[in-house]
């Protein structure tokens, strides 16, 4: 959660052509609609075309923030791929971020062509952790494919986000901004999209909290 | 889901709901502002971060009873918005920084001419090159031209600023000028609307008791200059300039623009605002100079906070200068001490670094262990992501054809290069084949010079590449000029039906323009044939086909040679979900690491939806990113990427 209770800076990261762009509008569209000021900077030059993109989602009760998130002030980070997750967190994390990411990679050029390394799932678990309060992982992508449009994994992402409670913003506000933007058979689809994300998380928060509380019970014993 | 055109945004501007509060960019605040105005005529060339103006105002253009055009580039947009505003309409011409370098010969004879109705010209600047050849500052334009320049910093400041544009400009007879930069004009945040003005009827006509030339030069030359001192006056007393801060602070701090927030913020941050006081300037020429002069009298220190060039910085120092004995010596911070980088975009921590040095207070963003362990992952574990062409793009297979032609040819030849997704050519995705790249349709002038240096003992072949739009723009002239001076070059016009790299605006080849009315398309190939270049077609997925066409061309020695590759940009065709080929690796037949190809397909080839498998060794198709191409599928010396029909 935001460190005042006022504002909440969340970055929504991933790689050209995720739908990275369209997932922060239609928060931002959802929260403004609530009161909430917002203000939204993307890297959009890479929008199509392989490159790291992210969306900067500044809200406030109170006033209009600068769009640019200032180093390590980042609340949230939603990743849509998960080495983007560590990229964001370089600059923009600090030790309470809570980071909510896809487990697919999306293999850059330079290492499909053998010139660099993508680190393996263990590695770069270890590193979110270390920068990080909390890590949800959610196989968004896997997800969307079963559902036959990989392109919905932002949506999915969106359902995590909202579920976990770290914005201000209720699901059910969140659909009304989703029927605004779509319309017919893309409503539906998205719909289930954002329930699936949903669930997902929900069962990460209540696998965590178990393993908390026997964590605790063995202490205790 | 999809992208940002499918957003239902784009038509809110049009929305008859005064008082209502919308997420708006700042380019859809600008539009809006226009419609506010009663804008009747809008011209644009898109270039980003300008390009929604004009896009947005054409999605309603229907509804609002507005004329919107995309226009063959800036200078001919801005042509039309000022024909419109000499039949007395008000009218906005949008164009990002490079943009209004191509807009700017008219512009020095136009503020001249003068105008009758508001006329709009909005230059939005893209500090850090996010999605340009260059750092250019727009601001200057308006102190050569003489003209007024007015800079939001908030997104109802984009729309109020944009509004009022028009009344100013009718007040003087004269174009206003208005700067975006990416963060004001390509970021989003709070805007209320306002009321949109009544439909009128009114006749427009073009008044002939009026010339409207240059003459006589210098006497409308030193009109300008009175309209600046008029306008000082105006701007004096104008709620776009404010300060914020204690009365005598230890550093003011002057902004514009996007500096403004960040300079809020970095101060909050430090927890300096008994200390530091901050003065806005929205009216950025003629600068507010009372306004300027009573804020200079209440500190010592000033800093300035802005992006791009010292415009500020340089201006409000000649104000000091004039009015040395009034306000006394002062120090002064910014680019040029070097307190602020003189490259890149502005953020709050830049600020807070400036801030930090002048008053030696000291500001961490985070501790150092945890500095120490984000360095460790940046170094040992993060791989880079560098831009590459999408999957299926036709440009790589264009891109693929040339360099193979070039490396059989054998005599050093390279490409000269131009604006678009295709300047991507210079990277590895292209093959590094894009030798220069710089402004719009210079690629084909550069070869048309090249292409005459043959008595000098200059004899490497030269393949000029350049987009559909691009051609149009900037591209035909010396495409002409290459002929007409019997010049040996060939032009590789790479045609795929849109304006992709701003988004997929139509142009004159595509058949539709911004009105979304149908148009017969112009014929880029009847063009070429029609002044005497020898014209050939090719479809680059059909790669030796179109290799064999670029090696004809490379043997032929004389005269302007075209070659259009022709395939529409892959982000189209999957708009309409039209996929070709289920593309699959035989493991069998791949025979990974051991292949003499040296793996062509994934370390030269390089598609993001062709990977490499690292426990088979073997290469592999990624089936969330492969669109279907099929091309890969022909390079593969064992055959062993399979395409069949029918995904």
């Amino acid at each position: 959660m935001s460190a005042n209770g006022e504002s909440y800076n969340l970055i929504i990261t991933g790689v050209g052509g995720q739908g990275n762009v369209l997932s922060s509008q239609l928060i931002g569209q959802a929260l403004v609609r609530k009161g909430f000021f917002v203000t939204i900077g993307e890297t959009y030059g890479a929008s199509q075309r392989g490159g790291s993109v992210m969306s900067h989602v500044r809200i406030s009760s109170k006033k209009q923030l600068s769009p640019l998130i200032p180093q390590g002030k980042a609340d949230i980070v939603v990743a849509l791929e998960p080495v983007e997750a560590l990229r964001i967190l370089t600059i923009y994390g600090n030790p309470e971020t809570v980071v909510i990411a896809n487990t697919r990679p999306i293999y850059p050029i330079e290492v499909t062509s053998g010139n660099e390394k993508y680190p393996g799932e263990e590695e770069i678990k270890k590193s979110l952790q270390s920068l990080s309060r909390e890590v949800y992982y959610i196989p968004a992508t896997e997800k969307a494919g079963q559902l036959g449009l990989p392109i919905l994994a932002n949506i999915i992402m969106i359902g995590a986000l909202l579920e976990s409670n770290l914005l201000p913003l209720r699901v059910e506000e969140f659909r009304q901004t989703l029927e605004k933007n779509f319309s017919g058979e893309r409503i539906e689809i998205n719909l289930q999209a954002l329930e699936e994300g949903r669930k997902i998380i929900w069962t990460e928060i209540k696998n965590k909290r178990l393993t908390a509380e026997s964590a605790e019970d063995a202490e205790n014993n | 889901m999809g992208n940002a055109r499918e957003n239902a945004s784009i038509s809110v501007i049009g929305l008859h709901e005064s008082g209502k509060e919308l997420l708006l960019m700042g380019n859809e605040a600008i539009a809006r502002g226009a419609l506010e105005a009663g804008v009747k005529v809008c011209t644009a060339y898109p270039g980003t971060p300008s390009t929604d103006i004009i896009e947005t105002l054409a999605s309603v253009a229907k509804s609002m009873g507005i004329y919107v055009e995309w226009s063959i580039n800036e200078k001919v947009a801005l042509e039309v918005a000022a024909s419109a505003s000499f039949s007395g309409m008000r009218a906005i011409c949008a164009m990002k920084q490079n943009g209004l370098n191509v807009a700017s010969d008219f512009l020095l004879s136009l503020n001249l001419m003068g105008v009758e109705g508001g006329l709009l010209l909005v230059s939005c600047d893209d500090p850090s090159a996010h999605s340009s050849t260059n750092e250019q500052d727009s601001r200057p334009f308006a102190k050569m031209a003489d003209l007024p320049l007015l800079e939001p910093s908030t997104f109802q400041e984009a729309k109020e600023m944009a509004k009022w544009a028009f009344t100013l400009s009718e007040e003087i007879k004269n174009v206003c000028l208005l700067r975006g930069v990416t963060r004001t004009s390509h970021a989003r945040g709070n805007v209320t609307l306002g009321a949109l003005p009544p439909a009128t009827d009114r006749k427009v006509y073009f008044d002939k008791q009026r010339q409207r030339n240059t003459h006589p030069v210098h006497q409308k030359h030193n009109q300008l200059h009175k309209n600046l001192l008029y306008l000082e006056e105006v701007f004096a007393t104008s709620p776009f300039n404010q300060y914020q801060g204690p009365g005598q602070p230890k550093v003011l701090i002057i902004t514009c623009g996007s500096g403004w927030l960040y300079s809020l913020e970095a101060v909050e941050m430090m927890g300096l605002e008994d200390f530091v006081g901050i003065l806005k300037i929205g009216t950025l020429w003629p600068l507010p100079t009372k306004t300027i002069v009573e804020y200079l009298q209440k500190s010592d220190q000033i800093l300035f906070v802005e992006e791009v060039d010292p415009f500020l910085e340089g201006n409000v120092k000649e104000i000091a200068a004039d009015f040395s004995r009034q306000i006394g010596p002062k120090a002064f911070f910014g680019k040029r001490s070097e307190h602020i980088p003189f490259y890149g975009e502005m953020n709050s921590d830049r600020v807070i670094e400036a801030l930090g040095r002048i008053l030696e207070v000291h500001y961490q963003a985070r501790d150092s262990r945890y500095e120490a362990r984000a360095a460790e992952v940046t170094e040992k574990i993060i791989p880079g992501r560098v831009l590459g062409f999408c999957p299926g793009c036709p440009h790589r297979a264009s891109f693929w054809a040339v360099k193979n032609a070039l490396q059989l040819d054998s005599r050093e030849g390279f490409v000269t290069g131009d604006i678009g997704c295709y300047a991507l050519g210079r990277g590895p995705t292209g093959f590094f084949l894009l030798k220069t790249s710089g402004a719009m349709g210079s690629g084909t002038g550069l070869a048309s010079g090249f292409g005459k240096l043959a008595p000098f003992g200059f004899d490497q072949p030269v393949i000029a590449m350049c987009g559909d739009s691009t051609f149009f723009h900037a591209a035909m002239p010396a495409l002409v000029n290459a002929y007409y001076n019997k010049s040996n070059l060939i032009l590789v016009i790479l045609d795929n039906r849109a304006t992709a790299m701003t988004g997929f605006q139509p142009h004159p080849g595509v058949g539709m323009n911004a009105m979304g009315e149908k148009v017969t398309p112009v014929d880029i190939a009847g063009v070429c044939g029609a002044f005497g270049a020898k014209v050939e077609v090719t479809d680059p997925f059909d790669l030796p086909g179109t290799e064999q066409k670029i090696l004809q061309a490379l043997e032929d020695p004389t005269g302007v040679k075209v070659i259009i590759m022709r395939r529409e940009c892959a982000m189209l065709k999957m708009g309409e979900e039209k996929i070709s080929y289920k593309v699959q690796v035989d493991t069998r037949k791949c025979v990974g690491e051991d292949c003499g190809c040296g793996r062509l397909c994934t370390r030269v080839f390089r598609c993001p939806g062709l990977i490499w498998d690292q426990s088979m060794a073997k290469a592999k198709i990624d089936e969330v990113l492969c669109v279907g191409c099929g091309v890969c599928a022909d390079i593969c010396p064992e055959k062993a990427i399979v395409k069949e029909e029918g995904k």
